[in-house]
């Protein structure tokens, strides 16, 4: 006992009335302010779907003849068959690059791997030009092609063979990483066991691999379908009409009424998609029973099939990255020396005044992507901590609500903003803040995810722990919970700004005026076939966009 | 001196599956409370009622005499001078050893010299600077210790803390650990399943059993004389066997046992015995009364298993150098000394 007694402490005293008073309460001040922030941003999401229903409701006759109208029904199946068939197409590219990456001895899997998860970084009317300035019946191919073959006009690749090929060629990625990473954690024995009850080789991947994967290849069929469904910059450059581009083009036509029923029923189509995958979900998890770390696989020999593979591996990445890459390093050159060629008619621009008419444009995507991030990391903590540490219904609903805004196209978002600030807030119109709040809506998903998946890492009995050492649940969220759950918080804030930078609808349609972001400098350029004044911006784009997320996996390793 | 730890009729259910069923125990000053269970019985609920990350529906729980929760207020966990050490040990992985045992401590002058002795206690002196990844476990495990004990808590809880070690340290960290709280004079409850850490460990035994208190004590009554068949059986090896009520005592199988009781003649009860209990001699087809159903090698001793004429089968240890062949016959027989706890219709006679 000496050894403890020879320092003072002091001691806490116990209970007084007072806290006896506060005691009764089952949620601490903590929690209260986590509940207001997380309702906050609740509501804020729930503000899009009401305020599109109140418009449309509000004058039955459009909101009728739009649902009625042929036109409608044409555009519902044509987006639901591009969302299906970049799916499947997407499906089809994926799997196979992620078996051979992580389950053959192919040569060079880790440098595949990350070529081929690239394309992600690529927005989509990015991809979209490129293919566009390559593939129209006058484009590069047919310019490359003629002295060859002599052929003077190519099939036009607008409407939907353009678009269902540079959507898949951009989205793969999200069915590849979910099923690379299922495979990299699958159990060697599961498959082993198979083949020692015997299985061939080949059927132990039909009836233990494949259904193994069945989860992560629904998880990643859902982003690919959501990103078609919410995707606006393709196929509004390759004229095909989904419900993204045309309610676009309503808004533009200052046919409002139609345009909000329209993104109603966008908002239907993704959430009945959303539903039907956490249907499939079901009750299937795939956990590891056993413990301990697992064997390394021993990777399937190719033999002579290595030949194949690396065929099939590296034409992906070539269509998929290369072309793309070195349709913008072609455009960035022909716009540098056609400068050059401009001034030495006596034209205003150089280069550099091109460049330096970037620095702007660059400061406002960096700015409003930065404000962004920030506010989406600090508004999904409330969500995140309730939906981990406070399961309940109130928290459930909160965290189903964020997901669910994953259903919110950004075109929807934004009209949903423009009609709201038209008539109820004025002076909120065409603001930074009402851009910021859109930003918010559109990708706190993202920082919930990141957010909650590393809150499940830190143990509860850390925060108890705290608490039965006396200190109080904020100064334990300070001391403990949060310096745990940076990492997590930080990768989240850098997808939310890489998407934020990325941005196209919710930019062009919210941004103050004379706020000109390098996706809607891009965005002008392109538009009018300006692909060579499109190269810089883009290249610049993709540079900045990286970075965060660049940094952040330096640091880890 | 009023006990340290009270709980009076304690009840808490999840849903419909009554979890904590009406109990009752008190912790003295110093003592240390084993609560023991199977997995599932509601020993590591009760110890999160009285920490207070759990709120009972119904019950007291009074730590130094004063109520801390009562079924309508409950006192939050920070203010009940309750520590904790976890099965998991729950030290915070991005502190420093110092650090995490500073925690709880108030700011102020005293704190790291309140920090070394602690660390000095516990026979860290020195490690301050580590980070806990740099500690093997049974050292962790004495952070969480130097942690819970630093603001000198009512009553330490501790929920299953030797689960998480290999079997050739826990021993040895269990002897550590008993010999650090009877130094500091804690007061402590501690969650096991493992009998014979509780019989270690406990100055009391707890025994719990589906939500329900069904014997609490000093360790070598709840072993010797349970007062319920569960007790009976969680406790050690045991085998029932038939016992006839005599005059005297208790005729069984396996020879008569004196014993005072005031059951009818004649009256069949259940007898506890445990491998210690048996005899076993070499015997004939005629004189003997059993025969050797298996032999389990324990490293200490031989555990027979032994067929009874009427179907019931006991357990005896016997050292190394004695060797009963599988199906041989044996005789069987009580090895006099304490008395044997029989039951009648479930209750202890």
């Amino acid at each position: 006992m000496s050894a403890l007694n020879n320092t003072a402490v002091r001691l806490k005293p116990l209970a007084t009335p007072a806290e006896w008073m506060r005691a009764r309460r089952q949620w601490s001040p903590f929690y209260a302010f986590l509940l207001v922030g997380a309702a906050l941003v609740v509501g804020l999401i729930l503000l899009v779907p009401a305020y599109l229903f109140l418009r449309a409701a509000g004058s039955e006759q459009a909101t009728i003849d739009t649902l009625l109208s042929p036109r409608t029904w044409t555009v519902l199946g044509n987006t639901l068959l591009l969302a299906g068939s970049v799916t499947l197409a997407s499906t089809a590219v994926a799997l196979p690059l992620a078996w051979l990456t992580t389950m053959t001895d192919l040569p060079g899997k880790r440098f595949w791997a990350i070529l081929a998860a690239l394309p992600l970084v690529l927005p989509s009317y990015v991809a979209a030009f490129v293919y566009v300035s390559i593939l129209t019946p006058k484009g590069l191919l047919q310019q490359a092609l003629y002295p060859l073959t002599g052929i003077e006009r190519l099939p036009s690749p607008f409407g939907f063979p353009g678009a269902f090929l540079v959507l898949t060629l951009i989205s793969y990625p999200y069915i590849f990483l979910t099923t690379r990473a299922a495979l990299k954690r699958m159990d060697p024995s599961l498959a082993e066991a198979a083949r020692s009850l015997g299985a061939s080789p080949w059927s132990a991947f039909w009836r233990v691999t494949l259904p193994y994967l069945r989860p992560s290849l629904i998880a990643g069929s859902l982003l690919v379908a959501l990103y078609v469904l919410r995707d606006f910059g393709a196929v509004t450059m390759l004229q095909y009409s989904t419900f993204t581009r045309i309610i676009y083009n309503r808004y533009l036509a200052y046919q409002l009424d139609t345009a909000a029923t329209l993104a109603l029923v966008l908002v239907a189509v993704t959430a009945v998609i959303l539903t039907l995958e956490q249907r499939s979900r079901g009750k299937t998890r795939y956990a590891r029973l056993s413990s301990g770390a697992a064997r390394r696989q021993r990777p399937a020999r190719l033999g002579f099939w290595k030949v194949p593979a690396l065929a099939f591996v590296s034409s992906v990445v070539f269509f998929s990255l290369i072309v793309p890459a070195a349709g913008l390093a072609y455009w960035f050159w022909r716009g540098w020396n056609q400068d050059w060629a401009v001034r030495d008619l006596g034209a205003a621009q150089n280069n550099l005044e091109t460049l330096s008419g970037l620095l702007q444009p660059a400061f406002h995507s960096l700015s409003a992507s930065l404000l962004g991030a920030l506010l989406a990391m600090a508004l999904a903590l409330p969500i995140a901590v309730l939906a981990v540490r406070r399961p309940g219904k109130i928290s459930r609903f909160f965290e189903q609500v964020t997901y669910a805004s994953f259903a919110l196209p950004g075109i929807v978002v934004a009209l949903a903003f423009v009609f709201f600030g038209a008539n109820y807030a004025r002076s909120l119109y065409q603001t930074l803040p009402m851009m910021l709040a859109a930003y918010v809506i559109l990708f706190i998903p993202q920082a919930v995810g990141a957010q909650r998946s590393s809150l499940l890492q830190v143990s509860p009995s850390l925060e108890e722990v705290g608490r039965s050492l006396g200190k109080r649940p904020l100064a334990i969220f300070r001391a403990i919970t949060l310096p745990l759950v940076r990492p997590g918080i930080l990768a989240g804030g850098a997808l939310v700004f890489l998407t934020c930078m990325k941005e196209l609808p919710a930019t062009l349609i919210l941004s103050p005026l004379g706020f000109s972001t390098l996706a809607a400098q891009i965005w002008s350029n392109i538009g009018e076939a300006f692909f060579a004044r499109a190269a810089a911006p883009t290249l610049l784009l993709l540079l900045l966009s990286s970075l965060p997320l660049a940094l952040l996996s330096l640091r880890d390793e | 001196m009023s006990p340290t730890v009270v709980c009076r009729n304690l009840r808490k259910s999840f849903g419909d599956l009554a979890v904590v069923d009406n109990v009752s125990f008190s912790v003295a000053a110093g003592q240390i409370l084993a609560l023991l269970g199977p997995s599932g019985c509601g020993k590591t609920t009760t110890l999160r009622l009285i920490a207070g990350f759990e709120q009972a529906d119904e019950g007291v729980i009074l730590i130094e005499g004063q109520e801390v929760a009562n079924g309508r207020f409950h006192l939050p966990p920070e203010k009940r001078r309750a520590g904790m050490v976890f099965q998991d040990y729950a030290i915070f992985p991005h502190l420093s050893v110092a650090d995490n045992v500073a925690f709880g401590l108030p700011r102020g002058k005293e704190r790291p010299a309140r920090v070394a002795d602690m660390l000095d206690f516990v026979g860290l002196a020195g490690l301050g600077e580590r980070m806990p990844h740099e500690l093997s476990g049974g050292q962790q495990q004495r952070v969480a210790l130097a942690r819970a004990l630093a603001p000198k808590p009512a009553v330490l809880l501790l929920d299953e803390p030797f689960s998480n070690l290999d079997a050739a340290l826990r021993t040895a960290v269990r002897q550590e650990v008993k010999d650090l709280l009877k130094a500091s004079g804690t007061t402590a409850v501690f969650v096991t399943h493992d009998q014979e850490e509780a019989l270690f460990l406990g100055d009391q035994v707890a025994v719990m059993n589906a939500g329900r208190l069904e014997q609490v004590g000093p360790a070598e009554v709840v072993f010797h004389e349970p007062r319920t068949r569960f007790v009976a059986e969680f406790m050690g090896h045991t085998d029932f066997i038939v016992g006839t009520a005599t005059s005297t005592g208790v005729d069984t199988a396996l020879g008569f046992m004196p014993l005072a009781h005031n059951l009818p003649i004649g009256t069949t009860v259940d007898v506890v015995v445990r491998p210690d209990d048996v005899k076993l001699e070499a015997g004939t087809a005629e004189t003997g009364n059993g025969r050797i159903l298996s032999r389990q090698f324990l490293g200490i001793a031989y555990l027979y298993r032994v067929a009874l004429e009427d179907g019931r089968v006991v357990e005896s240890w016997q050292p190394h150098q004695i060797h009963f062949p599988i199906g041989t016959a044996v005789e069987a027989s009580l090895r006099p000394g304490h008395a044997l706890r029989c039951f009648y219709e479930g209750t202890a006679v």
